[in-house]
This record gives structure tokens, C-alpha cells and sequence, in this order.
């Protein structure tokens, strides 16, 4: 009603201002226009991500180097005869000027050569390929577990609780949902575990054994993230639900679930995306946790026995895998976020 | 000041639990070591791995120690780190933060990019990368878990010291020759603190969290030193003879960080929010009013809005507030009629409630609201949608935000055609198409497949009339059609408007704050006014013919080729009441040079004052008072006096 408009800025006159295109020509939906900006936007997010990788690599390498005093000493103990020591060091090439050890990591990384346990004498690589698997299946099911819950339940709170309806509920849930969010994955595991698996024995205490086994880690590792995603996309989706082109939508006199579908939700989702890519990376570390909390056998617990044991080149090649796979979902989730929102950064130069 | 804040913000809820859990915290971590110390340390060979008893409340681990008493004397362990690594980041942060500011150009961005990049990881993670290299003890991982946690709060003041260092007074203690690291100290850092306190105590809470992880995994504190963590990481292994003794220590930490993410919260209230919350406008629930203008105009066979005794009602602090009282009004088809008004009259909500799409919160109740022939309050949802889906259409205010921005826009066109018609997806399209080309929408099929961002402003309120134009429309409501435009552009949109009119055959109910707008293509004109119609009357009268103060004012305030340039535009002095605000008598009446005792007391009913004319005032002014040269005596008179107040005028397309 007022009588300024919300927008500061002046409209373009709408002239004709596409002389250019030809009437009816084209590709439909004007994908012509689209394939432009995203090779530009793949081309600098790749670059991005390749400066990132090296990075990541460099400080991996960097890591051994940056402890003090004789990470192999540390490694063998204060008695280990000094032979020994002086051996393994040959072995790990520690003795070589650093340049040419970063190169030779370098070189080896190109091969997939990641190195041997200073423990076991395996290749690192196939203690990394051995417990990949698993955390990767933990890690993913969780995150489509942490979803499915958040979405309809975000979604339905919103519903609920919109124009101010349902206080009860609202205070309710947002309560909850703080309160469940704040709880850490491992303590959340220890008290499942307590409950679920100790006293009612409904699922097992630890270990990686069928599907039952996968439920109480699967739900220590979402539960969290879902509730902080739920009360995220209630907030996104009330804002939505306040929005103009909803009105517009209702007065083009939609069905209420059609309001919904096409115009009220995928809004809200696509500004849930951002937080969602955030959540994800973070669940990506807390498998660490949670494997310790189940005795998951995946690489969340390879890396804290690795630095236990003090076995470094175990220690960089988990590390090494851990930062890339966040690099990886980050480049995913602005990808995902180009696609689903045609607004977004992809478009500017 | 400030101290009533802190003090007030203990009386909430959230800042007394806040208030007494940080107590409890501070008194435990105090008494904690000397009170339960040596029970804690105690071993009992002959109770080892004891459940839960009278003598100890949370059993005992595999030395026979109190769990309880461990728990309780691991409050100070515990706090201490998480204080200490929140301190570590915090300073590494702040050094991170205002680096940018002290470095030059390219290095400072460099340490952006740093920053950046070690956001993107996970604070666990870079917490076990600096753990590796710092050793695993109590002091190495309280140094990891503050590098871990540093570059966020690095980001943080870097956003913060970036906003201020944007500000005048900053550029100007520049220019003045104050130092760098001078201008950090004294310009910068205070403020920012404010928000910085908020975030720490909020940081310290995930360092605590971070902290009981690292140790848990028995990365952090060693033995024989033990924080909760630790305890939790024992308990674990032994969760089939003692659930409780994994249970208490995870107790305890989810409540250390409740409290810390509770203080940070009332932080955040106190500081963060400056202004208090003013008392809700509006107490005087005016008296009940004779029902004005019973008898509406334009109520022939042929009516597509029928509109009795309207009244929109909003809760206020007491009762209610009425946003339109009691307004009648008719539209016949074909007919073009403005409703004119400043903000605040109740016309938006009078368009928006014939249409049946008042918001939530509001009452809509009515003598008769009936359009295209059907009773809007008395019908479902489900019904309104049968029966009025394509013959009302609803133009708004601001375009860019009335079209869905993740949708294409000849998809949010064609959905129309698919709901009330069936059509298929692709008719649905194609008719979109078709209508883009009635509102001359240069290329439509290009255009249908572009979202609603890449169109110009006047093309999205085209494209916003071609979706009314997708049904066949008996009554077009448009609310400020032109209002968020570009003034060249408000001319074709109105000249479109009147196409659409003239080809369709559909009524338009046009609603505007700008008088001259409405009176380009409208028929009749109402004058609306603190939620009532003031004045009615045939456009090709508002030349002269108007006779209530208030439309002659607001005619008299829209300039024209004639106006003088040196004398200020004429304006109406005051602005008009809030709805919860009125009092008896006319509203307009604080306002109205004309108003006496009886305007005051007694609010007059709209009558009939002129062929097709009706009006609501007590001292209706006659066209010969205006030629008689009493146009100094306009209410208000000439403006100038009060730049601040709000004028009800614009300038029109019509002067370029």
C-alpha cells in the first residue's frame, strides 16, 4: 500500500531490448543463454578447487615436518635403539633435503602412492581403500536420513504454525529442535546406545553387522543436523509463505497444495541450501566421532588410531582424504545451488 | 542505561536459567576440586564397576572411584580448557580478523583468502590436524581446538571491521594521519566488541563440545587428569556394567553447553538488540458508527463487484481495529473505477478482501460481497476456486516480487490454464505465449522460457496482466499497477491496462495513491480516507466538480503545466489517523480547514451531493468556492511548513 517502491533501485525501461533474437528461435527455455555462464562458472569453481587441493596437499605434507622434535622417535619411544630409528627415518626418506621429499609426495600422490603404516607395513592406500567404503555408506546415509526427517518436518511445522497458529506447537517444536541440535553426535550415540542397545537390546552396542547395526549410528549422526535443518527450513518457509508471488499464486486461485508444491516450497528449499552444504561437511567429520562411539570400521576410527599410534604416513593419507572430500562436497553443493536456484552467483561474471 | 538492560534481561526466562546455570558452572569449577577432590581420587578395590547405589549415586568405575564426585570435580578441568581454547581463538581471530586492515592491499587479501579457505573445513577436522602436530596432551589440543576454531571467528571480524571501517568517521580518523594499528585500537575494535562477546560466549560452548570430542577419542586430556571427555570415553568401554557412568559426564557437558549457548543468547538480547520495543500503537477502540452510505451505486443487473458495507478488522491491543469500516461500493462490467487514497486508507485491503484474499489475521465481514455473482465470505476456498478462478484477476503493486523468481515465466502463466481449464502442460504454455503477445511482449516464446529476474520491471507488470488475461476476466483488480515503476514505463502500463479493458470487456478496479493515474483511465472515482469512501463522483467531474476538502486537496496537490515553479507544491499538512487511533467525528476533520464543532463530534454519512456524486462531508464545498479565490484557504494551505509530513502527491507520467 505504501506509496514508495520496496525496491530503491529503477526498473530498466522496458524497451525491446533483445533485437537479436530471432522470434520463435532458440533453444527452449533459453538454454542458449544458460550454457555461457556455466562453463564460466565450472571453468573458475574448478580452478578454485584445484588451487584448494594443492593447498590441502602442501599442508598434509607439511604436517610431519611441523611437529617438534623426531616424529619417528615419538613414533618408537624413548627406548627404541637408535639404529632403528635411523632406519626408519631412511626409509621415510626424512633424511632427503625437504624439497625433494615434497616432490617425491607429490610424485607418489600422482601414482596413488600414499605411502606405508609405520604399524602394519600395509600401503596406505589400501588401508584407505579397505575403510573408505563404510564411512562413505555411514556418512551418506545419515545425510539422506537427516533429510528426509528435516524436509516434511520442517515443512509441516511451518504449515502449522503459520500466521501465528499453534503457539503451543511452535514453542514446542522449536525448543526441541534447539535442544536436539545442540547435542553433540557422540554423546547423542553414547545415549542410544544406553538406551536402545544396553537395556532394551533392540539393536547391537557396536561393530558393523547387518542392517540393525546401522540404525542407531545412522540416527546418532542425523538427528542433530535434522532438527537444526527442520528449524531452519520452517524459518525460510514462513518467510516464503509472506512473499508476494504467493499471494499472486493464491490469487490465481491454485488448489492450497498446489500453492504449496510449486510456489512455497521449492523456494524455501533452494534457501536451505546453503546451511544443508554446511551440514553436510559437518557430518562428514562427525563420522569420526561417531565411529569411535560404535567401533564402525571406517576411517574415522583409522584416523585416531593413526595418530595414537603415531603413525604418520597413515595419519596424512587419511587427513589428506578427510580435506579433499570437503572440498568436493563444497564444489557439489555450489553446483547443486547453480542448478536449483536461477538466480544465483553463476550468472555474474 | 545499560545495567537496566543487563538487569531487565535477567528477569526473562531465558536470561534467569542463563544467569543461575553460569552460577552453578563458576561455583562448581570453584568448589568442585575441594569439596568432592578426594572422594574422586579415592579407590575402592572391593566396589569396582559398582552400578548405581545409595552410596554412589552414578556407581563407580573400574577403581572403585565415584563417578558422581568425578563428574562434579571435572567441572573446572573442563571449563578451563574450553575458556582457554575460545581465548586462543579469539585472539588468533582478531589478529586474522584486522590483518586485512593493517597489510596492505594484496597481502590483506591474501589473508582473506586464508581465512576463507580454512572456513570451508570443519572445525573437528582442522581441530585433529593441529592436535597431530601440537601432541596430545590437555595443552596440545587446547592450542588445536583454538586454531580450529579461529578462522570463524577471524571471518566474523573481518565482516565486522569491514562494515565499520566503511564508515565516515573511520575515513576520517584516516585522513586525519591516525595509525593503523591506532585506528584498530580506537575506531575499529570497539565496535565491533559488542557482537565479538556474543559470538565468544556462544564459541565457547562448541569449544567445550570440541573439547569432551578430543578427549573422548583420547586425543586430549591424558591420564591421570581427567575432564568430562574423558570420563565419557571410560564409560563407554565399560556401558554394559555402568550405563550411568557414560550417562553423567554426557549429562554434564550437554548442560555446560546449554548454559553457554543460553548466555550467549541473552548477550545477544541485551546487546544486540538497541532499541526497546515501544508500546503497540493503538488503545481507543473508536465507538460504534451509524452505518454510512447504505445505498451503493452502480447495484444494476450487471454488477461484477457488489461490495455492502464492507468492514476489515485487524486484532489490536485491545479489541480490534478497524482497517476498512463499513465501505460500499459497486463495479459494473465493463465499468472503470479507481479507488483513490493515501497509504493507509484501507483501499489495498478493500481490493484485496472483495477478492477474497485478505491476509489471516484479518476479519472480513460484510453486509454483501458478491463478485462475478458469487458470495465471497460465504463460500469455500474450493468453491471461490470453481467459480472465480478465471474470472478475477489480480494485478499488484511491486512485480518483482509478485512472480515466483525459481519459476519460468510462461510456466507461472500456463499453470492457470492447466488448473481451472485442464489443459495439458503444453496448452497451458502455448496460451501463455499467446497472452505475452497481447501485452506485446517482444519475442513471448524466448521470453515464456526466461525467469522472472531477466525480465525489465514494465515487462514483469506486462507479464503480470497477461496472467490475468490467461482466464476470461469479468473484474481486473489492480493494486498500484504503476507505483514500483520507472515513469516512463507507468504510462504504457496504464495504456495497456485500458487496452485490456477495451478489448476483454472486463471491469477494472484500479487502486492508487496518485489521483492522476486513476483519473487516465477511469470512469468513477472514489475518494477513500481512514478506511472509508469520503467522496464518489464521475472522473470528468473531479475538474472542479469535487466538493469534499480532501479530494479537492488532493487534487489541488497534483502539479500540472500550470504550476508556478517558484511556489512549493501544495500538500496536506497532518497525516491521517492510525485505525486503532480515530475518534468520533470525521476523520479527516484535524486536517480540514473547514472542520467545526459538529465535524469533531459527529462523523457524517455519505449522501448524495450531485448527479452520480456522493460525498461525506458536513461543509461539502461547491465548485463556485474555488473560482471565488478561496484557493489559499485550501485546507493546509500551501505546503513547506512540515517537510517531514507525508504528501499524498506524486508528479505524473504525464509531465515528461
Amino acid at each position: 500500500m505504501a506509496g514508495a517502491s520496496l525496491y530503491g533501485q529503477a526498473d530498466v525501461p522496458d524497451a525491446p531490448d533483445v533485437p537479436g533474437a530471432p522470434a520463435g528461435g532458440g533453444l527452449p527455455y533459453g538454454l542458449d543463454r544458460l550454457s555461457n555462464p556455466w562453463t564460466r562458472f565450472l571453468t573458475r569453481r574448478l580452478a578454485r578447487l584445484l588451487v584448494s587441493v594443492f593447498v590441502v596437499v602442501t599442508a598434509t605434507f607439511l604436517m610431519i615436518h611441523l611437529i617438534p622434535g623426531d616424529p619417528v622417535r615419538a613414533a618408537l619411544g624413548l627406548t627404541a635403539p637408535a639404529d632403528l630409528v635411523e632406519s626408519r627415518r631412511e626409509s621415510l626418506g626424512l633424511n632427503e633435503p625437504l624439497i625433494t621429499q615434497y616432490v617425491s609426495y607429490l610424485g607418489g600422490l600422482f601414482t596413488g602412492d600414499l605411502g606405508t603404516s609405520m604399524i602394519s607395513g600395509t600401503p596406505v592406500s589400501e588401508i584407505i581403500a579397505d575403510r573408505l567404503p563404510q564411512t562413505a555408506l555411514l556418512g551418506s546415509l545419515a545425510f539422506l536420513t537427516a533429510v528426509a526427517i528435516a524436509v516434511p518436518l520442517g515443512l509441516a511445522m511451518a504449515l502449522l504454525t503459520r500466521d501465528g497458529r499453534r503457539r503451543g506447537v511452535e514453542l514446542g517444536f522449536t525448543s526441541t529442535a534447539a535442544v536436539m541440535s545442540a547435542i553433540p553426535e557422540f554423546l547423542l550415540g553414547v545415549a542410544l546406545v544406553a538406551v536402545f542397545a544396553v537395556s532394551l537390546g533392540w539393536f547391537p552396542v557396536a561393530g558393523m553387522s547387518g542392517a540393525s547395526s546401522f540404525v542407531l549410528p545412522v540416527l546418532a549422526l542425523a538427528l542433530g543436523p535434522a532438527m537444526a535443518l527442520a528449524r531452519i527450513l520452517r524459518v525460510e518457509a514462513l518467510r516464503v509463505l509472506g512473499e508476494d508471488y504467493v499471494r499472486t499464486a493464491r490469487a490465481k486461485r491454485l488448489p492450497r497444495r498446489l500453492v504449496y508444491r510449486r510456489h512455497v516450497f521449492p523456494n524455501a528449499l533452494t534457501s536451505m541450501l546453503t546451511i544443508g552444504g554446511l551440514v553436510l561437511g559437518a557430518m562428514l567429520i562427525g563420522t569420526v566421532l561417531v565411529e569411535n562411539v560404535f567401533a564402525w570400521p571406517g576411517l574415522g576410527m583409522t584416523i585416531v588410531e593413526s595418530i595414537l599410534q603415531k603413525d604418520y604416513p597413515l595419519v596424512q593419507g587419511v587427513v589428506l582424504v578427510y580435506g579433499t572430500s570437503v572440498l568436493f562436497l563444497n564444489l557439489a553443493v555450489d553446483v547443486v545451488l547453480g542448478i536449483a536456484d536461477p538466480r544465483s552467483t553463476i550468472r555474474e561474471s | 542505561m545499560r545495567t537496566a538492560r543487563w538487569r531487565a534481561a535477567l528477569r526473562t526466562p531465558l536470561g534467569a536459567t542463563a544467569a543461575a546455570g553460569s552460577l552453578a558452572l563458576l561455583v562448581l569449577a570453584v568448589a568442585g576440586p575441594v569439596l568432592w577432590g578426594s572422594a574422586a581420587e579415592e579407590t575402592d578395590v572391593a566396589s569396582m564397576n559398582q552400578p548405581p547405589s545409595g552410596d554412589h549415586l552414578f556407581g563407580t568405575d573400574d577403581l572403585g572411584r565415584d563417578v558422581l564426585a568425578r563428574v562434579l570435580v571435572a567441572t573446572r578441568t573442563s571449563l578451563g580448557l574450553a575458556l582457554g581454547a575460545t581465548a586462543i581463538g579469539i585472539a588468533l581471530g582478531l589478529i586474522l580478523g584486522t590483518l586485512p586492515v593493517v597489510l596492505g592491499q594484496r597481502l590483506g587479501r591474501m589473508v582473506v583468502a586464508l581465512v576463507n579457505f580454512l572456513v570451508a573445513f570443519p572445525a573437528l577436522l582442522l581441530a585433529l590436524f593441529f592436535a597431530v602436530i601440537f601432541g596430545l596432551d590437555a595443552r596440545g589440543a587446547m592450542l588445536a581446538i583454538g586454531m580450529a576454531i579461529a578462522p570463524s571467528f577471524a571471518r566474523l571480524v573481518q565482516t565486522l571491521s569491514a562494515s565499520v571501517a566503511g564508515r565516515d568517521y573511520v575515513s576520517a580518523a584516516r585522513i586525519a594521519g591516525v595509525g593503523r594499528f591506532r585506528l584498530i585500537r580506537r575506531h575499529v575494535l570497539p565496535n565491533i566488541a559488542e557482537p565479538l562477546v556474543v559470538n565468544a560466549t556462544m564459541g565457547a560452548g562448541g569449544a567445550l563440545l570440541a573439547f569432551a570430542g578430543l578427549s573422548f577419542l583420547g586425543l586430549g586430556v591424558q591420564p591421570p587428569t581427567y575432564d568430562w571427555g574423558r570420563l565419557l570415553g571410560e564409560g563407554l568401554g565399560r556401558i554394559y556394567v555402568n550405563p550411568a557412568a557414560a550417562l553423567a559426564p554426557g549429562v554434564a557437558v550437554v548442560v555446560a553447553g546449554l548454559v553457554f549457548a543460553l548466555l550467549g543468547e541473552t548477550c545477544a538480547a541485551v546487546l544486540g538488540v538497541r532499541t526497546g520495543r515501544g508500546p503497540v500503537a493503538g488503545r481507543a477502540r473508536h465507538a460504534e458508527q451509524p452505518e454510512s452510505g447504505k445505498e451503493a451505486a452502480g447495484t444494476g443487473g450487471d454488477t461484477v463487484l457488489h461490495v455492502d458495507n464492507l468492514t476489515v478488522a485487524f486484532p489490536a491491543e485491545r479489541g480490534t481495529s478497524r482497517a476498512v469500516d463499513g465501505v460500499t461500493l459497486g463495479v459494473r462490467a465493463g465499468e472503470a473505477v479507481g479507488i483513490v487514497g493515501e497509504s493507509g486508507s484501507g483501499k489495498s485491503l478493500t481490493a484485496l478482501s472483495a477478492a477474497g484474499l485478505a491476509p489471516a489475521s484479518a476479519t472480513v465481514s460484510a453486509d454483501r460481497l458478491d463478485v462475478a455473482g458469487v458470495p465471497v465470505l460465504a463460500s469455500s476456498e474450493a468453491q471461490l476456486r470453481d467459480r472465480l478462478g478465471t474470472s478475477v484477476a489480480m494485478v499488484f503493486q511491486d512485480p518483482t516480487s509478485s512472480l515466483n523468481p525459481s519459476m519460468r515465466v510462461g510456466r507461472q502463466l500456463g499453470e492457470i490454464a492447466q488448473t481451472h481449464d485442464g489443459t495439458s502442460r503444453a496448452e497451458g504454455l502455448r496460451r501463455a505465449v499467446e497472452r505475452l503477445t497481447w501485452v506485446h511482449i517482444p519475442d513471448p516464446q524466448m521470453r515464456a522460457g526466461q525467469f522472472p529476474h531477466e525480465f525489465s520491471g514494465g515487462m514483469r507488470q506486462r507479464a503480470m496482466i497477461g496472467m490475468g488475461l490467461m482466464g476470461r476476466p469479468q473484474l481486473m483488480i489492480a493494486d498500484e499497477p504503476t507505483t514500483a515503476l520507472d515513469v516512463t514505463v507507468q504510462r504504457e502500463i496504464l495504456r495497456l491496462l485500458r487496452d485490456v479493458q477495451h478489448d476483454s470487456g472486463a471491469a477494472i478496479l484500479l487502486i492508487s495513491h496518485d489521483i492522476a493515474v486513476v483519473s487516465q483511465i477511469c470512469d468513477r472515482v472514489l475518494v477513500m480516507y481512514a478506511g472509508r469512501i469520503v467522496e464518489e463522483l464521475p472522473v470528468d467531474r473531479l475538474d472542479g466538480g469535487a466538493v469534499h476538502p480532501y479530494t479537492r486537496a488532493l487534487l489541488a496537490s497534483v502539479p500540472d503545466m500550470s504550476t508556478p515553479q517558484d511556489v512549493p507544491l501544495a500538500t496536506i499538512a497532518g497525516r491521517p489517523p492510525e485505525p486503532s487511533e480515530r475518534s468520533p467525528g470525521c476523520a479527516f476533520a484535524p486536517r480540514c480547514a473547514f472542520a467545526d464543532d459538529l465535524c469533531r463530534s459527529t462523523d457524517p454519512v455519505l449522501e448524495v451531493v450531485g448527479p452520480q456524486q456522493r460525498a461525506a462531508c458536513w461543509h461539502p464545498q461547491r465548485a463556485e468556492s474555488v473560482s471565488g479565490g478561496t484557493a489559499g484557504e485550501m485546507p493546509g494551505g500551501t505546503a513547506g511548513q512540515s517537510p517531514e509530513q507525508t504528501p499524498a502527491r506524486v508528479t505524473t507520467g504525464d509531465d515528461q
